[in-house]
């Protein structure tokens, strides 16, 4: 048993820094690579090109750069898990098995598939035998949409990802497993932590956090003493180097930009936290009240103390549908008076689409440069703002309506306050919305399976 | 004295849904007591009047000198039925440090100086 394992984030979302995953695995030791690819409505994106097209339906761009870092990966012995896989898992798998082919890896190449995740086909049995799904924000009945759902998948634990690295897998794919069993899983194959071992699958559960969201944790978007974080255009994305005895230390590899102490690591600590006492996943029951940070010289913060409690009985499930459109307009108006012009604008606008008679479910005006972000927070706009951009968007069901919307923009600029631009993109695009609806289900009701392709 | 919270603390916002949660950090560890009497749900709920339209939790976290905060009903629906610029509720962390708190003269000397 290695002493230390290292594992690197390479995706802090789908469409993270492309070069970021080939920087981890050439620049410094790691043994793994975790790659995060599925936001919270991807898998309806994805469930949108497997219906025009049955070869797709996962993250593209992941077969691309295991072209790219394959060859090197297989060298240093650097393992893979990615839920790269979306509503088409076994696809993805393929095309990765096709690269390591053309790239002469025949024979050397294990692919772990975890599959189970997919619950699209079972709604109506699910519902009707009295698993309501039930919104976990709203509390109501995944009925009430039942005929707009566009996707649903469990989200799947560590456990299927040890399987298939316990078979082998130097690649393992998932569809909808969470951010945190992408970390966790390397940790248990490696250190054969027990499935009750709470305190350590907690422990790697909150290293997974940490990276999870790539360099958010080593120097981006950090608020502390952000003017002084060095050479951010060279920023490292982050690596758990975990012990068997359940601690870990967040750094980065030698030689890059950005920064890892105890501020950047407390920020990304309390990111999207609910209650910190529960932070809930299918593999345990993680409490972040217990965590201790330290200091562990330059770029190195050294993380223990972590107690869990046993997994609850169900699974979080992300289910997506199809809920309206949108769009936003913007214009931008310039000195003098600049809020007082964007101001006057929006009544017109307002105005002028009353007498339209349209009705929007909602309607929302916002003044960038003046208080987009902190609303009244901001006090009164100065008359001397250089610039402000007005910015409308309607949301409803009637496409109709919001096209309409969409051609009174424009308008504004020959029939409204003067000092007006910022037109060049066009006319604003109609958005198909498709919402985020989260739910629960009895753990019984999921069976996940692990196959293996060889190359 | 007043203090914006600025001085006092770093902090990271992000969202759940139609909730923002807003990560508070004390700068120094010495900073932590103050964020716990003065930085009370209550506050900043009020805080962020017409901008927070539901309940606001605090859960406390004295390990890494910070408190949580659940901003419910605060982003025009949430994810993508949202119209909002600030849709993921990222800039309710600089918003919060904002907040003017009130410390007796001689604290604010003897921990701001």
């Amino acid at each position: 048993m290695k002493e230390k394992i290292r594992i690197a984030a390479g995706q802090g979302f789908w469409g993270d820094l492309p070069d970021a995953p080939v920087r981890q695995v050439e620049g410094g030791p790691i043994d793994y690579l975790m790659l995060d690819y599925l936001a919270e409505v991807t898998m309806s994106i994805m469930q949108k090109q497997k219906a025009r097209d049955p070869s797709a339906g996962y993250a593209r761009d992941f077969v691309p750069l295991m072209r790219r870092i394959f060859p090197v990966c297989v060298e240093r012995g650097i393992k893979v898990t990615a839920n790269a896989g979306g509503v088409n898992v076994l696809g993805c798998a393929e095309a990765v098995r096709e690269v390591a082919r053309e790239l002469g890896l025949a024979g050397k190449i294990k692919i772990g598939i975890v599959t189970g995740d997919d619950i699209l086909d079972r709604i109506d049995d699910l519902l009707a035998r009295g698993i309501e799904l039930r919104n976990m924000d709203t509390d109501e009945p995944l009925s009430t949409v039942r005929d707009r759902i566009q996707s649903a998948n469990a989200y799947l634990g560590a456990a299927p990802i040890v399987e298939g690295l316990n078979r082998g897998a130097h690649v393992v794919i998932t569809g909808r497993a969470t951010d945190t069993g992408l970390t966790l899983a390397p940790l248990v194959h490696e250190f054969g932590w027990a499935e009750d071992d709470w305190n350590r699958l907690a422990a790697g559960t909150i290293a997974g956090h940490i990276i999870e969201c790539g360099a958010q944790c080593s120097g981006g978007n950090c608020q502390f003493n952000w003017q002084d974080i060095p050479d951010m255009a060279n920023v490292g994305f982050p690596i758990a180097e975990a012990s068997a005895d359940g601690t870990f230390v967040i750094t980065k590899h030698d030689g890059t930009g950005g920064r890892v102490n105890l501020p950047s690591v407390k920020e990304q600590l309390v990111y999207e936290m609910g209650d910190p006492n529960e932070y809930i996943t299918p593999d345990c029951v993680a409490d972040f009240t217990t965590i201790q940070l330290a200091d562990d010289g330059p770029d190195r913060v050294r993380v223990f103390g972590i107690k869990g409690r046993p997994a609850t009985d169900s699974l979080k499930v992300s289910i997506s549908y199809s809920a309206g459109f949108k769009a936003v307009g913007t214009l931008v108006y310039s000195w003098p008076d600049a809020y007082a012009k964007a101001e006057a604008a929006d009544k017109i606008l307002r105005a002028r689409l009353d007498r339209l008679g349209l009705r929007f479910d909602q309607i929302l005006t916002e003044f960038v440069g003046a208080n987009a972000t902190h609303g009244s927070l901001t006090g009164k706009p100065s008359p001397d703002l250089a610039e402000v951009q007005l910015r409308v968007g309607v949301r409803g069901d009637d496409r109709k309506a919001i096209e309409r919307f969409t051609k009174e923009i424009a308008p504004l600029i020959l029939t409204g306050p003067p000092g007006v631009t910022g037109f060049a993109g066009g006319r604003p695009k109609v958005e198909e919305i498709v919402a985020y609806w989260p739910a629960l289900i009895p753990k019984n009701e999921i069976t996940e399976q692990v196959e293996i392709i060889e190359a | 004295m007043k203090v914006p919270l600025i001085k006092l603390a770093h902090a990271r916002s992000g969202d759940k849904g139609d909730t923002a949660n807003v990560g508070l950090i004390a700068l120094r560890e010495d900073l932590y007591p103050i964020l716990v009497r003065e930085v009370t749900a209550v506050r900043v709920k009020e805080h962020f009047k017409g901008i927070c339209n539901g309940e606001v939790e605090r859960f406390e976290l004295p390990n890494l000198g910070a408190l949580n905060f659940l901003l419910h009903e605060s982003l025009g629906g949430g994810g993508t039925l949202s119209l909002m610029t600030d849709a993921q509720g990222k800039t309710f962390s600089t918003a919060l440090l904002r907040m003017q708190i009130e410390i007796p003269d001689e604290e604010a000397r003897s921990l701001l100086t």
